[in-house]
């Protein structure tokens, strides 16, 4: 096998060495009652072309972009990705190398992550940034529990806005825990409605998404000054970081944190994973943020150089009193959305964020001089919500036998959003097919 | 041969990113418009965006000159204890890039699905040969992860018999082992191992009760050896209403040999970044199933996968299930990744791991009257040294390590477990030859002379390299995060 | 690290068996860490001070200090409220290792039971515990 370097007379001369007559010897520490009384039940092994045929054809059986029309993000979003990226990304250098506790030899992987972790904090408009987490749904689960040992309550405020995917993973870490959530619900403009949290409570946090699941964009100017006097933390996320190519960023809002997924630098769908967490707060929070974080520091030459710092917060260090259990962060989809933020730039970023807006301000404005009901009027980014006539079901499975993702139907997710559907346009969709999109709808 | 192989070729210098270019430059191929511009009104839009602007050029200059100040697996040996840092097959990579799978969204209707699908449910059957468990869930991220997810699942199956508040770790655990315990509200009590570097059953049923959710154990376990007692350790447990987690991040010294079923595991993660030869990626994407027993498995996350005639079905009815720990699935393009590898292996797994052994035992044999050994007998895939020999000559772990980085090698793991003072934890794992690991025994013998004659090439390496050691010191005091 | 007879001892101090010194001249009682801990530590990156105002319990963690590589707990050797913290040490943590006697004392403390100063050690039974630790 030719990841296996040894030839048999290797073997037995490391035997010798060793100093056992078999390999079996060397396992003879492991009683009778753990060892397997069967050989693995594993399909014969596959030649390099016998796997590559077999997995072109699971791969060839998903839906190829040049056949299907995609109007779906939710979560997960359609955008170019430079064949810059994917290339550098293969220096093996990069893909292969290990965590860098070893700094003098990892140069490379830290000054990459010091410069993601420095575009993220201009990008969001906070000022520090960790070097990511899992995925948008476990940052702010992450970020919820840093509120909590920052104000040392108990309950935190989240709307109802926010992906249905992510709150449920915010409950499935808060289950042990005995904090309590309360849902904020949401308003007829689809933005979050604060005047519910209960009297008198002061939660740790609020935490609401923007652009929301709905694709609006919050209104939370407002709500910063109220949640300071209280103080409750605002947290701010997403998962659709080109937003703030456009929009007033969670920094200029007030936010405490802001946390979502990055998956639209330059990470492939994937069928959802992996992502890329983006993870920032306040300076003041330092050493509160859960994660790994790069630093700038000098060698004993007085050479600029990177290291991992403040790793007492960490689980290696801390053990049962770390700020999380998290061990590794997303390293290399964090090189990838920084090398997408290098190669957009400045104007790239700004340009792309426009595009994004009107494709999806044209889809949205050509469906509704098409007669349905855009019901929520707040600004949004590239996603909206469509009320299509009674029958939608039918008309969104008709429509994907015609190879169109129609969106995201709703009402598996907000039972009284019956009929409703989340659209998306990005810069990949083209003219011609949201008209294809309209005409096939009407 | 010559010893001191880190030389460089060519490897220059390179700034910041906002150091270099110019407003107005741009790496993008920005799309064409074929819809107008629609307004915004000013007070939404946001301050300008301080990112530079870089021609595609300077961005794969940058990027390429980066990647030459790493030492990756492709280039050399990572004899890293515990983190089984094994080739990582090319093969892999192409296919887990197929656009049938980049450019898949996870939301789609499931019968559009069905490679992936599929895909995903026989990596959970093959998950499942390979450690004797019963089912499987493929969701988390990351073995730390799959730590949390298994003790969010303890957590709910005594929930349901009632809560118990400790769980027992022993101390040569990884950090993340409390780390995740104390996530779900759990205290720690420690258990020290014996004096052969394994666990008693005795030291556990002492403080085995009713009040304790289970153990976390780690098997092999960080001190590269097998935990002979886990059979009756799991009974001790078991008997008290617990429950027994296996940390599994040492698989790759067990495959084909142990049952973990069969010494009483219930919930086990495994590593697929470690044994499965997923890229470490500089610190992840990883990715951290949880494989469990039958009377486990309903508490498992959910989407499960289900067989549904001929396809594949994703399956949220389960109400005992701890629920979601991940956005969507879990890391896909990584058990892409793990896929291709098993299936590239078959049945060789069982080589895999009998040769990592072999190798690590060779190590040992080789070195052990070079560096001291805490405990001198056959170890499993990793073993242990100590900075013992070398403290007359004020040489430390730390200065050894860096030293091996002037002969090319990544250093090994140091400093754990926190057990064995001044730790030297080695695995070259199966896919080092036989001539590599030659040239690492020869490289750490030529260190320990050197530490004898002229202990200062220690303490001042590494020299080789573009950049020294660094000042954590300053870094930690007044951290400077951003630029 | 430092051999036993390196480590510098204050006269006139009390001391605990977490490796902390005590100085109850002043109607606050003074309070840091001992140069064997601090040595034993290595460079201080971090000090986490309590509130001013604050009241703990023997024995209760009322801070930590960090190196970059480790973290040690604080332990209130008496019943008190904190009357004073060092805030030289948050931009100045090297202090506990320059000057662990002095300049880098931790907090001042109003103990609530000075009867309690009598469970702390001696300066030669402080000793002879560090004598015991290094066996």
């Amino acid at each position: 096998m030719r990841y296996i370097p040894h030839t048999e007379e290797e073997i037995t001369s490391m035997m010798e060495a060793v100093g056992v007559d078999s390999l079996d010897e060397l396992f003879s520490d492991i009683p009778e009652s753990c060892h397997r009384k069967n050989e693995l039940a594993l399909p014969e092994a596959l030649t390099e072309w016998e796997l590559d045929d077999h997995i072109r054809q699971l791969a060839g059986s998903m839906p190829a972009s040049s056949e299907y029309k995609s109007f779906i993000g939710a979560g997960s979003y359609s955008h170019f990705i430079p064949a810059v990226i994917p290339y550098l990304l293969g220096r093996s250098e990069f893909s292969t190398a290990y965590t860098p506790y070893q700094p003098e030899i990892s140069q490379g992987t830290l000054h990459a992550i010091y410069e993601y972790q420095t575009l993220v904090s201009r990008l969001l408009g906070m000022e520090i940034a960790n070097a990511s987490m899992y995925d948008g749904a476990t940052a702010l689960a992450e970020a919820l529990l840093m509120a909590i040992r920052i104000t040392k309550k108990d309950d935190v405020a989240i709307s109802m806005a926010v992906h249905p995917d992510y709150r449920r993973v915010i409950e499935a870490y808060f289950r042990p825990t005995g904090y309590t959530i309360h849902y904020l619900p949401y308003g007829k403009d689809g933005r979050t409605m604060y005047d519910t949290i209960p009297e008198k409570t002061e939660p740790a946090c609020v935490a609401v998404q923007s652009p929301n699941f709905f694709g609006c964009m919050e209104e939370v100017a407002g709500i910063a000054g109220i949640l300071n006097e209280q103080k409750t933390l605002l947290i701010v996320s997403f998962t659709e970081p080109l937003a703030y190519g456009l929009y007033k960023t969670p920094g200029e809002l007030g936010a405490d944190i802001a946390c979502g997924e990055g998956q639209s630098l330059g990470i492939p769908r994937s069928y959802g994973g992996p992502g890329l967490g983006l993870f920032s707060s306040k300076e003041k929070y330092m050493r509160y943020m859960p994660g790994r974080i790069v630093g700038q520091t000098t060698d004993r030459r007085s050479n600029r150089g990177f290291v991992l710092t403040l790793s007492t917060r960490e689980q290696h260090i801390r053990r049962e009193k770390a700020t999380s259990n998290i061990c590794s962060n997303q390293s290399l989809c964090a090189l990838t959305a920084c090398m997408y933020m290098a190669t957009a730039g400045q104007t790239g970023m700004r340009e792309l964020a426009r595009l994004n807006y009107d494709k999806s301000e044209y889809l949205k404005e050509e469906l509704g001089n098409a007669g349905f009901r855009i019901p929520f009027s707040s600004p949004s980014f590239n996603e909206f919500v469509v009320e299509f006539p009674e029958g939608f079901e039918d008309l969104h499975r008709h429509l994907l036998k015609k190879k169109i993702f129609a969106g995201l139907p709703l009402e598996p997710y907000y039972p009284e959003l019956k009929n409703h559907c989340l659209m998306c346009a990005t810069e990949t969709n083209k003219k011609e097919d949201m008209d294809r999109l309209v005409r096939e709808v009407k | 041969m010559e010893q001191q192989s880190c030389k460089t070729g060519s490897v220059l210098q390179e700034e910041m990113l906002w150091e270099k270019g110019r407003k107005g430059k741009t790496g993008f191929s920005l799309p064409q418009r074929d819809v107008k511009s629609y307004p915004l009104d000013d007070s939404h839009t946001r301050a300008e965006l301080d990112f530079p602007d870089l021609s595609e050029v300077e961005v794969v200059r940058h990027y390429t000159r980066l990647s030459q100040w790493n030492f990756g697996l492709d280039t050399g040996m990572y004899p890293l204890g515990s983190c089984t840092m094994k080739y990582n097959p090319k093969i892999n990579e192409k296919l887990a890039a197929l656009s049938g799978f980049t450019e898949a969204h996870p939301l789609l209707p499931v019968d559009h699905c069905q490679g992936a699908l599929k895909l995903m449910y026989d990596l959970e059957r093959y998950l499942a040969e390979i450690t004797g468990m019963d089912a499987v869930s493929l969701q988390p991220a990351a073995g730390a992860h799959g730590e949390l997810t298994g003790m969010l699942m303890f957590h709910a199956y005594h929930q349901k018999k009632g809560r118990r508040k400790k769980i027992i770790i022993p101390d040569t655990a990884h950090g993340t082992n409390p780390a995740s315990a104390s996530f779900c509200g759990y205290t720690s009590v420690s258990v020290k191992s014996g004096k052969k570097g394994i666990l008693l059953p005795e030291a556990v049923a002492e403080i085995m009760d009713e009040d304790t959710a289970g153990i976390m154990v780690t098997n092999p376990n960080t001190l590269g050896f097998f935990e002979e007692h886990i059979r009756e350790i799991s009974d001790i447990v078991h008997s008290k209403g617990g429950l027994v987690y296996g940390d599994g991040a040492n698989m790759n010294a067990i495959m084909g040999i142990a049952d973990m079923a069969g010494s009483g595991i219930d919930i086990l993660h495994l590593n697929l970044h470690k044994t499965f030869s997923t890229p470490h990626g500089g610190g992840g994407p990883g990715a951290g199933p949880v494989c469990v027993s039958k009377e486990l498995a309903p508490f498992l996350p959910v989407p499960r996968i289900r067989k549904d005639g001929d396809g594949y079905v994703l399956d949220h009815d389960n109400p005992d299930s701890v629920g979601k720990v991940h956005s969507f699935f879990g890391n896909f393009g990584v058990l892409v990744k793990a896929y291709c590898y098993i299936l590239s292996m078959g049945r060789e797994l069982k080589k895999v791991s009998r040769i990592s052994v072999l190798n690590a035992n060779y190590i040992r044999t080789k070195l052990k009257d070079v560096l001291h050994i805490p405990y001198d007998r056959p170890c499993m895939h990793e073993c242990i040294f100590t900075d013992k020999k070398q403290k007359a000559q004020k040489v430390t772990t730390l200065d050894i390590a860096k030293r091996l980085i002037d002969y090319g090698f990544h250093p090994p793991t140091v400093y754990f477990p926190l057990v064995v003072s001044g730790a030297i934890m080695i695995e070259p794992t199966e896919t080092e030859s036989k001539a590599e690991i030659d040239r690492f025994i020869d490289a750490v013998k030529a260190i320990a002379k050197e530490a004898e004659e002229d202990p200062s090439l220690l303490t001042g390496s590494p020299m080789s390299t573009r950049i020294g050691r660094l000042d954590e010191v300053t870094a930690a005091r007044k951290p400077c995060l951003t630029g | 690290m430092k051999e036993i007879n390196e480590l510098i001892l204050e006269d006139g101090f009390l001391y605990s068996t977490q490796h902390e010194w005590v100085n109850s001249e002043a109607e606050s009682v003074r309070i840091g860490i001992t140069d064997y801990a601090q040595d034993q530590l290595g460079e201080i990156v971090f000090v986490e001070l309590p509130e001013v105002g604050a009241t703990f319990a023997k024995e209760d963690e009322f801070g930590t200090v960090e190196s970059v590589k480790a973290v040690s707990e604080l332990y209130m050797p008496i019943d008190g409220e904190v009357a004073a913290v060092n805030t030289a040490l948050e931009d100045a943590p090297e202090l506990v290792n320059q000057q662990p006697y002095k300049d880098g004392w931790i907090i001042d403390v109003r103990p609530s039971d000075p009867s309690q100063l009598k469970t702390l050690l001696s300066k030669d039974a402080y000793l002879d515990l560090l004598k015991g630790t290094e066996k």
